[in-house]
């Protein structure tokens, strides 16, 4: 009775036949002998260890780096499903970064007679940032760098799961991911016209040159503001510097003086223009957010402020990604593009709504519950694979605290086959996509981050929980050539 | 360059210099023990602890004083900051934290050598030890194979300051260990004991071709002081140490534009060494002259920290 979900390669047949566009890489599956396929993951996997392509996992002294499990079976797009996806992809960036100088500014959306977004809903989260209201970022752009987190159930039916506003991660993995590929199965690229990714650096550059603030003159100083070596994502930060060629700064490194953020050199200080921060608001400057944070530095934000200093992300943007927020996006699209959504939202109830929160409750074995503010799979429910006991213990903090949660249905996330113990099977995946947004428009690159669930059955793709990546092609073409 | 960086960049060439220098003490060591007779071999072990100032680390580890222990001291002990293991930790922790300063071949270098001994927990008989010190001195020879293919830039120049500090450091202390090392009883200088103890710290150095080649009248040591301390051909000894310091000094502040104290005490250190006689320094004793050299290299690297701001 249970309908298998949609394959990305296999489509909704059987194992047998694919996809006709990717043909080519069922033959090239079958064709390949397993212990050929096995030999080259762990040699991917041992270029991860040697080259420190590590993530931290945090209270797991034992383990303290892990490398991110990569599998060898690429996932694909053809060219026409890419098009229309980045299409509503940077319509939806376009209106979220509107919707942030609005709210932040005139707050027209919240000022709307026919109430398209509660005003408490914005200006009593914890997400919207007080200290900052009135101060614009340099050419009004706020979420530079999005992930749009999206999740796939059918031919032509994607979902977008999460707007990541703040400091999106895996970007380095997307590239990392590219390499290997590329030294591991290079027949792959020769049968298939792949887009390339590896212009990412580049454009992030670009982007962030392009944000600098008025008298910076014609070459901004830019560098990346890392919490330092010991945070989770440390590898990308030191890799994202190291591709853009620019300094690599922890807070202590940094220095506010009139409004002017400098940075210690051993021939003195040397003033930053752009900081691409990797550090949230919370610890970014202890004068405005929280005092007992080490991370910060003193006075960014009165920089900011004073329009000497671009920060990217600029603070603040966490409003735009929060769950909360997340269910309005339908109408805060149509409200700043002027038209339909591309696309659409997984159904989303708050459960902070009464009627909402009765229908939860009664059906909390089918939903997924999560928590507004939590994030890498950390507080959240899957009713359909959760015990008695989880679901009750779920229900008495739904009870209790009903507006720190939204419930969305559990959707038939679509699988890539995937290289496990038992031979090549399918594995349910997400996609992250990563958006870049400077003075010179919305870029997309073509190609981004799949993340895929190893073990039977599970939709929890989380690195932190156990969920592996791959490379994802995006096609120059239609799909098959071979 | 961050100031932070340039710290974690000199001290990441001084720790895998000293991986390196403890790794080729460890082998000595063995050899040294193997030639003598009982209970010399012991000696041996406790003048390496003597040469790298760790009589009482390990004292306070509540071993007895054994081949086997202190080698595990030296090697794998993580609670002592001189072992081989310790120092390639601190030089990875330096690594990672400027990592982009470093090359992609720099960073893997130093990490594959961290992966070798990460983990391990004993090492193993004589000839296994041996095998993982000539493992580790391949690693860090890769290391500094790696830096020589990086940008010349200041991020390189770093890095090798550190490392020659180091370098002078270590070779000031080996010398020393001839004064640490006493003969056994009725051991004339100059006999079969006295000439393995100089032909393995020739061989600590990796310079014991070196010096036939240099002196045509067999192991003498005067000769063997002469070459360790004074002559510059031999990239390990004091003079090329020195030396080196004043070229990379020189080249940092090429390129910073920036020159102060440190350039001054590296070229007088320099010259000085460039005028002594091996004879001077016997008669003044070579402990004396090898402990004034370990302090003057000690003020030095407080200059070079200072000049570079890396408080």
């Amino acid at each position: 009775m249970k309908q298998q979900p949609f394959d990305e390669i296999w489509g909704t047949g059987s194992a047998q036949s694919s996809r006709p566009e990717f043909a080519g890489l069922a033959k090239w599956l079958s064709e390949t002998p397993r212990a050929e396929l096995d030999r080259r993951q762990k040699s991917a996997e041992a270029t991860f260890r040697q080259l420190g392509i590590t993530f931290a996992v945090y209270g797991d002294e034992e383990s303290a780096e892990r490398i991110i499990p990569f599998d060898i079976v690429p996932r694909m797009f053809t060219r026409s499903e890419w098009d229309k996806l980045s299409a509503g992809i940077v319509q939806r960036v376009e209106a979220l970064n509107a919707f942030l100088d609005d709210i932040y500014g005139a707050r027209r959306i919240l000022n709307e007679k026919t109430q398209i977004i509660p005003p408490e809903l914005i200006l009593a989260n914890p997400q919207f940032r007080g200290e900052i209201v009135g101060s614009r970022p340099p050419h009004g752009i706020w979420s530079h760098i999005c992930g749009i987190d999206l999740v796939r159930t059918g031919p032509g039916e994607f979902f977008v799961l999460e707007d990541n506003a703040r400091t999106p991660s895996g970007v380095s993995y997307m590239l990392e991911n590219r390499e290997a590929m590329i030294r591991l199965c290079p027949e792959l690229f020769r049968n298939y016209n792949v887009q390339h990714v590896d212009s990412y650096g580049d454009s992030l550059l670009q982007t962030l040159r392009s944000v600098a603030p008025a008298g910076a003159g014609s070459d901004p100083v830019c560098v990346i503001l890392t919490p330092g070596r010991f945070n989770s994502a440390y590898y990308e930060h030191s890799f994202l510097a190291d591709s853009l060629g620019i300094e690599l700064v922890e807070a202590a490194d940094l220095e506010v003086d009139d409004d002017i953020v400098w940075m210690r050199t051993i021939t003195g200080r040397v003033r930053v223009d752009v900081i691409y921060r990797r550090i949230d608001d919370d610890y970014i400057d202890p004068l405005v957010f929280r005092p007992d944070s080490m991370l910060g530095v003193p006075g960014l934000i009165a920089a900011y402020r004073a329009g000497k200093v671009a920060i990217v992300n600029a603070p603040g943007t966490g409003i735009a990604d929060d769950k909360a927020v997340y269910s309005y996006m339908p109408e805060i699209v149509k409200y700043y593009a002027g038209g339909e959504p591309m696309l659409p939202i997984v159904e989303t109830w708050r459960c902070r709504e009464p009627q909402a929160l009765k229908y939860v409750l009664d059906n909390l074995a089918e939903l997924v519950v999560k928590l507004v503010d939590g994030s890498g799979g950390y507080g959240m429910l899957v009713g359909p694979t959760a015990s008695k006991k989880e679901i009750e213990d779920f229900r008495a903090a739904l009870v209790a605290e009903p507006h720190r949660y939204i419930a969305q249905p559990t959707l038939a996330l679509s699988t890539v086959p995937t290289l496990v113990e038992s031979g090549v099977a399918p594995r349910h995946v997400d996609f992250r996509p990563f958006v870049l947004s400077g003075t010179n428009g919305v870029k997309v690159v073509p190609g981004g981050l799949t993340r895929v669930a190893l073990r039977e059955g599970s939709l929890v793709v989380n690195s932190s929980q156990g969920g592996g990546t791959k490379d994802s092609f995006v096609l120059m073409d239609e799909g098959d050539a071979v | 360059m961050l100031s932070r960086t340039a710290a974690s960049l000199y001290w990441m060439g001084r720790y895998v210099e000293r991986a390196e220098f403890t790794a080729r003490l460890v082998e000595a060591t063995v050899r040294l023990d193997a030639l003598s007779s009982r209970p010399a071999g012991e000696a041996a072990w406790a003048s390496a602890l003597a040469v790298i100032e760790a009589e009482a680390a390990f004292k306070a580890t509540g071993e007895k004083l054994t081949p086997k222990n202190v080698a595990r001291f030296l090697t794998l002990s993580n609670a002592h900051r001189g072992s081989v293991v310790s120092c390639l930790d601190l030089a990875r922790g330096n690594a990672k934290a400027v990592r982009t300063a470093l090359s992609r071949d720099a960073w893997a270098t130093i990490n594959r050598a961290w992966l070798l001994f990460n983990g391990r927990t004993s090492p193993g008989d004589t000839q296994a030890t041996l095998t993982l010190m000539e493992q580790a001195q391949n690693e860090t020879r890769g290391f500094e194979g790696a830096i020589g293919r990086m940008l010349r830039n200041p991020a390189s120049w770093l890095i090798r300051l550190g490392a020659t500090i180091e370098r002078a450091d270590n070779t000031a202390r080996l010398i020393d260990v001839k004064y640490h090392i006493l003969l056994p009883e009725g051991e004339r200088v100059g006999g079969a004991v006295d000439r393995d103890q100089w032909t393995t710290i020739l061989q600590t150095l990796a310079a014991v071709n070196a010096y036939r080649w240099l002196y045509r009248e067999g192991l003498e040591a005067k000769s063997v002081a002469e070459l360790l301390i004074l002559r510059r051909e031999l990239p390990r000894s004091l003079a090329a140490s020195a030396e080196e310091v004043v070229l990379h000094l020189n080249a940092l502040g090429k390129q910073t534009g920036f020159q102060g104290e440190a350039d001054r005490l590296a070229r007088l250190r320099h010259a000085r060494l460039g005028e002594t006689k091996i004879e001077a320094v016997i008669k003044g004793g070579l402990h004396q002259f090898v402990e004034t050299f370990i302090e003057e290299n000690a003020a030095l690297d407080q200059a070079i920290s200072k000049q570079f701001r890396f408080l």
